[in-house]
């Protein structure tokens, strides 16, 4: 019994920090991409912790994912955590949870053997963040017991307030790779032209 | 001296040679292989694109890789401005070019021969494709041309090679070159066709031919392209190994009084008048001294004309044309440029001077091609003939009294 | 032993300059931001630094190539006529 208790909280737990983590980690990667860089920052720090947040939260995600299943009171199999809408319990809440760790696996995996998989696959299986991050706050929202607890609530605002704001500096603000324009200029000029 | 061979024939007020008379003064053409690299060999003839390379030993590179699926680019783009030998040569003498190429296909084994030629270049263009149609169908269906996109950087061989593959032709880092992995990762021979027109020739006539029409140890003739002070400007064919004052006595004269010589255009480099007269024009001689005689461009700049301002001209226009796909190429030399024009707009910075020296060492070799280090080399060669020059216009910082 | 050393394809780096920031030893910086490589193998005891900073790049710009002992004379790139 009290183990069931313990196996619930950790799974609740575990859930919030991953979404803190998470959300960090997005913001992160905001600021890499955006070349955030101050005297007492160096763009290393940015990337680094992009990299070993996102590790860290791919473990509690992990442990988030385990002890949901495990749990009896839950009846969840393993099919449910991999095979989204599959659960009766909380089947579409859950589902998109589901949704949201599997694109979060893709990118994971991509990440590790970017040397492999190439720049523009990296790249584009890197932009489902920008998937797996809100869908995972929509399935918080939905399967969390806490959700409309005071804390839970305050984390989830800080967390979603940090990704938006990050998200439309990212949007305002001009690519800092001086050369684009120029290169998309360049490349116009010399393409080969459709023949009529 | 004027020992035509690429030029001999109809004059050039004939337009191009058609088919039935190029097959009557010069017969069918020979078939390519390993013994005419062999004989290429022996004959000294050297790139004609501007980087005056053994073409023997080009081909040898593709033909020893894959036989049979190899690619041949006959290299037409000519995006240097002061140059116009290659569409002349294109223009009056397509089937020469097209024997070379094909010639140069059976030699290394290609399957596939392009013709690359630069699309704003209409009476070249237009003579090859007319060309094409007078030739056999056999040959005809090996061969496809291609319009080369009027940029500086378009005639670069990775450049031609990229846009062969997809469509855009911007300079690729190498390795891979192509001689190792070009046109759909096949070995590809990129090679100039005023190259490809004296191939096809020495397959017909032989080494020994060749090596009689150069003067002093060179081989061969070379097309060159005479510009600036001089009476009559335009492309000649000269032997290899005569000077620049036989050069500039047939162009007409210097009309005026030279103050110095641009040698192989953009990418070349200023030689003070004094010792240009007796330089002697011979690709491979030239290149062993560690100079180059680049595409074949000679123009002369008058004492009157502002080596300054040329020279801003040339940089501006040689930083417009980088890719914009190497920092240090595009911020580079829109420095140099942006430095250059104000030191020939006499309203220089104190520190412009200094820092040309200081950027022209920051770029060379940064950049994935060889256009930033041409472009450093011309500058250099600004700053050394030019050094008087500099001195007097970079002293100044006044601005202009408005 | 195979010497490495570090090469870099110009046309994809975009000046990120997180190679510089990890491996200043033989990595600095143009005026212009962009990666300036001492030429030359690099010591055992450097290559750590040098895989970070490989790693580091964003567009996989840097490499770690072994250095040829001599390398065949390839025809040089053709410059444009």
């Amino acid at each position: 019994m009290l183990n069931d208790t313990l196996l619930w909280y950790t799974t609740r737990g575990a859930g919030a920090v991953s979404l803190v983590l998470l959300s960090a980690v997005v913001v992160l990667g905001v600021l890499s991409s955006l070349r955030f860089e101050v005297p007492s920052w160096p763009r290393f720090l940015t990337t680094g912790l992009h990299r070993n947040l996102a590790l860290t939260a791919v473990v509690f995600l992990a442990l988030h994912i385990v002890t949901a299943v495990v749990d009896p009171f839950t009846h969840l199999g393993w099919l449910a955590a991999v095979i989204p809408f599959s659960s009766y319990y909380r089947t579409f809440w859950l589902g998109l949870g589901v949704i949201a760790v599997e694109l979060l696996v893709a990118i994971t995996i991509t990440s590790l053997v970017r040397g492999l998989v190439g720049h523009s696959a990296w790249r584009a299986i890197h932009w489902l963040a920008y998937a797996s991050w809100p869908i995972a706050v929509v399935h918080g929202f939905g399967t969390g017991t806490d959700n409309l607890s005071a804390w839970m609530l305050a984390i989830d605002v800080v967390c979603i307030a940090a990704v938006v704001v990050s998200i439309g500096a990212r949007m305002l603000m001009r690519s800092p790779d001086p050369l684009a324009a120029d290169r998309a200029r360049f490349r116009e000029r010399v393409s080969r032209k459709v023949i009529k | 001296m004027t020992l035509l061979s690429l030029f001999a024939g109809p004059p050039a007020a004939a337009g191009a040679e058609s088919f039935r008379d190029h097959a009557k003064r010069l017969g069918h053409r020979p078939r390519g292989d390993h013994a005419l690299i062999d004989t290429l060999d022996r004959s000294g003839l050297v790139g004609r694109g501007g980087a005056s390379f053994p073409v023997a030993v080009k081909w040898r590179s593709v033909a020893g890789r894959d036989r049979g699926s190899a690619v041949v680019i006959a290299n037409g783009a000519e995006g240097e401005p002061l140059s116009r030998k290659d569409r002349t040569l294109m223009a009056l003498r397509p089937h020469l070019v097209i024997d070379g190429a094909l010639i140069a296909a059976e030699a290394v084994g290609a399957s596939r021969t392009l013709l690359y030629i630069g699309e704003a270049h209409g009476a070249a263009t237009a003579a090859i494709t007319r060309a094409l149609s007078e030739r056999p169908a056999a040959e005809l269906a090996r061969l496809t041309l291609l319009g080369a996109p009027p940029s500086y950087v378009a005639g670069e061989e990775s450049a031609a090679v990229n846009f062969v593959n997809s469509g855009v032709a911007a300079p690729l880092a190498v390795p891979p070159r192509p001689f190792e992995k070009g046109v759909d990762g096949r070995p590809t021979l990129v090679q100039n066709v005023e190259s490809l027109a004296h191939a096809a020739l020495i397959a017909r006539f032989g080494d020994a031919w060749f090596q009689s029409l150069g003067r002093h140890n060179a081989a061969g003739t070379i097309l060159l392209t005479v510009s600036g002070a001089v009476a009559k400007a335009g492309v000649i064919e000269v032997s290899s190994g005569c000077s620049v004052d036989e050069v500039l006595a047939l162009a007409g004269g210097v009309s005026g009084k030279a103050r110095a010589v641009l040698l192989g255009g953009y990418f070349g480099g200023w030689i003070n008048a004094d010792r240009a007269g007796s330089m002697i024009l011979d690709p491979s001689g030239l290149r062993a001294a560690g100079g180059s005689l680049g595409c074949g461009v000679v123009s002369v700049l008058d004492e009157s004309a502002d080596p300054l301002d040329v020279s801003a001209r040339i940089m501006q226009h040689l930083a417009n044309e980088s890719a914009a796909q190497c920092g240090p190429c595009f911020f580079g030399l829109r420095s140099l440029s942006a430095a250059t024009t104000r030191i020939a707009a006499r309203q220089a910075d104190h520190g412009d001077l200094p820092q040309l020296h200081r950027w022209t060492a920051m770029v060379k070799g940064r950049g994935a091609c060889r256009h930033p280090d041409g472009a450093v080399a011309f500058l250099q060669s600004a700053l050394t003939v030019f050094e008087p020059e500099f001195a007097a216009a970079a002293g100044t910082r006044g601005r202009r009294a408005s | 032993m195979a010497q490495t050393e570090l090469w870099i394809d110009r046309t994809k780096c975009d000046g990120s300059r997180l190679c510089a920031e990890l491996f200043p030893e033989r990595i600095s910086l143009d005026d212009w931001g962009y990666p300036i490589i001492a030429p030359g193998p690099i010591p055992a005891a450097l290559m750590p630094h040098a895989q970070k900073a490989v790693d580091s790049c964003p567009v996989l710009a840097l490499a770690l190539r072994r250095v040829e002992r001599r390398p065949p004379p390839p025809p040089p790139a053709v410059k444009p006529t």
